[in-house]
């Protein structure tokens, strides 16, 4: 199938990304529509993890399978490596403790595909120096009192989280706009998106 | 052998809370007028054997079917009723007003779709609506089982209702569905047939009972053995212990409910036709309570009362291994609904059948639905229910 050009670039690109008939798992998979999308253009087995639970009858509706849940809890029990992909789209900033759920996602996952709103876009800089205020822009819409998103973090921050952590950085594109940059991503660019690996050394812990 | 007593639907008090599906048209989607049927099998001398050892038999099972059969075999589903219920699940008997017990769910359109799928329901072995049950007459001494029936478990019912599928020649169930003890049941099949079941719905369910839902039980047990009229389970043909059986279900309904759903449902208001005394002061819960234990009695067994719910407490679905090892290998798409409001069968258990399916990496979906009716949930919240099974049911038939 054809990837289609009115899909958003993240997608597009997570698309590509994804080889044909891996598992996914994707952590805050909201309506299902990027598993949706590829299981028709990859042929993946994939499960979703959600908490609202009108999202889960939309998953339900396009034929996903889902659980209800919270990410902050969902891993434990599954084994290492049960999962080519662990996708967290755009859900990485809204969970409690990213740090778990991060290394937890790599542990479940070979690999990561991750992205979140950059914190130190030009225009949140600008809220935040010139105007005073907390940042509602086009990737951060929300009001700082009614927000899903709990931790804040530029692509700096997470390029520098990922060296302190011994994670590799294998792909990363930089999107504002539905748009690549490629000039000082972390001014110009709304989302980061990701796809990392962690090479454990040898040391497996068990999930069961 | 015949249902000794039948009677209206399961809980048809309840059902007119419910919510309404909107895209479902009430007048075109019932299953319509329905006749139970019955086969008998297990003759001597070969009896049923039982989980314990015990053998059985002849027996009997009741059961329904809504919709058709298709050529290939492929669309039958089978619904696994709860405690209270029986093979009528829809449409009507003769001269009776009220539907089956889950009717809002099974019918043209509906979320079990008799245009689309076969739908069966059987009365389970020990129940008292037309399958073998300690009411049935024991044929070695002419008289009812009562006390006399040997000990069911659950494997037991479904093994039963696998004979049933056998003799309707459908060699694979689309799917199995049941909530509360039905969910048992579909637990059961998946572990004791996994090749069997395409697909299995579990809701508001557990893979066995915690020592509280035992405890109620028990209480609900004792109050039957308590009545005078009980005499050691051979009260056939005379009194019947009819209040040990109302409270008991008294019990039950207490537990079938939420704090909300009952302050809901009644406050604090007097009922109609309470009669206050010293002790009972005519509130339309207590009013509710009687009315619905009262009641009990002309439709259902307090043997079978007894029976089942020692079925249900010794059930155990993990059969003393991890609950994974037992699904391991499975390739049953698996759908598990939990209540949030359910006290009763919390969304606890439900996410402990959900770990085992991740474990065992089986296809799974699991919905918490945000009711406020309780355990009661599985038989109000068809719009949701509805959504889900419709779905779920196109995913497992591709």
């Amino acid at each position: 199938m054809p990837l289609n050009q009115d899909i958003s670039l993240e997608y597009r690109t997570i698309l590509e990304w994804v080889r044909p008939e891996s598992v996914v798992l994707d952590l805050g998979c909201g309506d299902g529509e990027l598993l949706s999308q590829l299981v028709q253009a990859k042929n993946v087995r994939g499960q979703g993890i959600e908490i609202d639970e009108q999202a889960i009858y939309q998953c339900v509706a396009k034929g996903i399978s889902v659980f209800h849940e919270d990410i902050d809890n969902g891993l434990p029990e599954y084994g290492d490596k049960s999962f080519d992909y662990v996708i967290l789209s755009q859900s990485f900033q809204q969970v409690r403790k990213p740090d778990e759920v991060l290394k937890e996602a790599l542990r479940v996952g070979r690999q990561v595909i991750i992205s979140f709103p950059n914190f130190s876009h030009y225009s949140a800089r600008y809220h935040i120096s010139i105007k005073g205020k907390a940042p509602v822009t086009l990737s951060l819409p929300y009001e700082w009192y009614d927000t899903p998103n709990t931790h804040f973090l530029s692509i700096s921050d997470f390029i520098q989280y990922c060296r302190k952590r011994n994670i590799q950085i294998e792909k990363a594109v930089y999107i504002e706009n539905d748009r690549p940059i490629r000039i000082l991503p972390n001014l110009f660019a709304s989302v980061g998106l990701f796809l990392i690996t962690k090479e454990q050394g040898g040391k497996h812990t068990s999930g069961k | 052998m015949t249902p000794t007593n039948p009677s209206p639907s399961v809980d048809s008090d309840i059902k007119q809370g419910s919510r309404r599906n909107p895209e479902v048209s009430k007048q075109t989607s019932s299953v319509g007028s329905i006749e139970t049927q019955y086969i008998e099998f297990a003759h001597y001398p070969d009896e049923f054997i039982l989980e314990n050892g015990d053998k059985l038999g002849p027996i009997t099972v009741a059961y329904e079917t809504y919709g058709k059969l298709n050529p290939q075999r492929t669309n039958a589903i089978l619904l696994l009723h709860a405690l209270s219920g029986d093979a009528h699940a829809a449409g009507f008997h003769k001269g009776d007003e009220k539907p089956g017990w889950w009717d809002e769910m099974i019918g043209p359109g509906k979320g079990f779709d008799t245009d689309k799928y076969f739908v069966i329901c059987s009365n389970v072995l020990g129940g008292c609506k037309g399958t073998t049950g300690p009411s049935s007459i024991n044929p070695k001494t002419g008289k009812h089982y009562g006390f006399d029936f040997p000990v069911i478990s659950i494997s037991d019912m479904v093994k039963v209702q696998k004979h049933l599928i056998d003799h309707l020649k459908i060699d694979q169930l689309l799917s199995v569905a049941g909530g509360s003890m039905g969910g048992m049941q579909a637990l059961e099949w998946i572990a004791a047939y996994p090749d069997k079941v395409k697909s299995a719905m579990v809701i508001a369910s557990a893979t066995r009972h915690s020592p509280q839902q035992i405890a109620f039980n028990e209480v609900g047990r004792q109050a039957i053995m308590a009545d005078p009229h009980w005499r050691g389970g051979h009260y056939y043909g005379g009194h019947l212990p009819a209040k040990g059986l109302s409270v008991a279900r008294m019990i039950g309904h207490i537990t079938y409910m939420s704090e909300t759903s009952m302050a809901e449902k009644f406050g604090r208001r007097h009922g109609q036709n309470g009669k206050p005394h010293k002790f009972s002061n005519g509130f339309e819960v207590e009013e509710y309570l009687h009315n619905r234990g009262d009641n009990f009695i002309k439709r259902f067994d307090p043997n079978t009362y007894l029976y089942i719910t020692k079925a249900i407490d010794t059930f155990d679905v993990s059969r003393g291994k991890p609950l994974y090892d037992v699904f391991k290998g499975i390739k049953t798409k698996i759908l598990v609904i939990a209540f949030k409001s359910d006290w009763l069968y919390p969304a606890s258990q439900s996410r402990e059948i959900v770990r085992a399916c991740k474990v065992a990496g089986i296809d799974t979906t699991y919905c918490e639905v945000d009711s406020t009716y309780g355990h009661d949930a599985f038989l109000l919240e068809v719009e949701e229910e509805t959504h889900l099974v419709k779905h779920f049911l196109r995913k497992a038939s591709a």
